[in-house]
């Protein structure tokens, strides 16, 4: 079980992203004819509900720079996730040597 | 989680960065003197950034029909401790306020509030809680992480439903609206990081357990080399 239980869990979070993919139905589009998104930010929604609670709020600053379009957005965002994974990967590389160094090291010194 | 730029009344705005700052301040002070005194440390610290930079990214879809993120701050206040989490939560914020226009400078002592000080204490409580209660290390951990990231989300709630309550219903009727979009999304999303963070640190535990053990996370038992 012990052995198992990281791949099981790595196999529950597929499993938790992929099951709203198919469990949520796509609208159908709206009387203008307009499709509806689907997975939508959470966060642009929480916008939409400010909007509504008061309309005549106005947003007083505006972000100094927005990426150029959606493909340089998701861009940016993988390129944090692969600094971010490269260096967890780089770790565990270095500390699965260093144990298994360790552990040659206890063999060699008992012989 | 993110307030967008420019979505917070300017008297808000002040009031979550006087909040947050001194998080902040201290949290830097802490892991200075860390550091200091335990270089070896230097690189899991990077780990608990990495980390929070990875799952901050990815935006995963959810049953409610709208898609959102971890925040992958649980890993490090476990290892670090919440106050060192301040630090790194704002690093990340505002990589994303600046280069994405995810989040924004103006709500960025509010979003850090809710991301870097609250999801760290809460994990960090919920950790020490489930160990006294003798709990194994991995459901403990489960618990502090998933709780940390689905605490951070009611609190974005609750200071966007402060900033603009119900016309009718107030403060209560805006908050659920505002739990609704975020609360409710959340819930798959913050089982997938507290799986997600015992996956890490069962790694980081079978490799390093010396450094584990010395930062007070395992005890002596559960350390087999």
């Amino acid at each position: 079980m012990k052995r198992y239980q990281n791949l099981l869990m790595m196999f529950g979070v597929v499993l938790l992203v992929a099951l709203p993919l198919w469990m949520v139905k796509k609208p159908a589009p709206g009387p203008d004819g307009k499709k509806v998104e689907i997975f939508r930010g959470a966060d642009d929604q929480a916008k939409d509900v400010i909007v509504k609670l008061a309309p005549g709020y106005q947003p007083w600053f505006k972000p100094l720079m927005e990426p150029p379009g959606g493909e340089v957005g998701s861009l940016l965002f993988a390129l944090q996730a692969a600094l971010g994974a490269g260096f967890i990967g780089y770790y565990l590389g270095v500390s699965t040597t260093r144990a298994r160094m360790r552990r040659e090291n206890d063999t060699e010194a008992r012989c | 989680m993110h307030i967008m730029e420019g979505f917070l009344p300017v008297t808000h705005v002040i009031g979550w960065s006087a909040v947050s700052a001194p998080f902040v301040a201290y949290g830097l002070y802490s892991i200075n003197k860390r550091i200091k005194e335990n270089p070896e440390q230097r690189m899991l610290l990077g780990v608990a950034a990495a980390f929070t930079f990875v799952l901050s990214a990815l935006k995963m879809p959810s049953v409610t029909g709208s898609s959102s993120h971890p925040t992958g701050t649980g890993l490090g206040a476990i290892l670090f401790g919440p106050a060192a989490m301040a630090p790194i939560g704002a690093v990340v914020l505002l990589f994303q306020a600046i280069l994405l226009a995810h989040g924004g400078l103006t709500t960025l002592g509010a979003n850090i509030f809710s991301m870097a000080v609250v999801g760290p204490f809460v994990a960090t409580a919920i950790f020490r809680l489930a160990r006294i209660a003798k709990l194994p290390f991995g459901l403990s951990i489960f618990f502090a992480a998933s709780c940390s990231d689905l605490f951070t989300y009611i609190t974005t709630s609750a200071q966007l439903a402060y900033a603009f309550p119900d016309p009718a219903g107030g403060f209560a009727a805006s908050f659920a609206k505002f739990a609704t979009v975020f609360a409710v999304t959340q819930i798959p999303l913050a089982i997938s990081e507290g799986l997600l963070t015992v996956v890490v640190m069962n790694a980081l535990a079978r490799f390093n357990p010396q450094e584990l053990k010395e930062m007070n996370v395992v005890t002596v038992q559960e350390v087999r080399v």
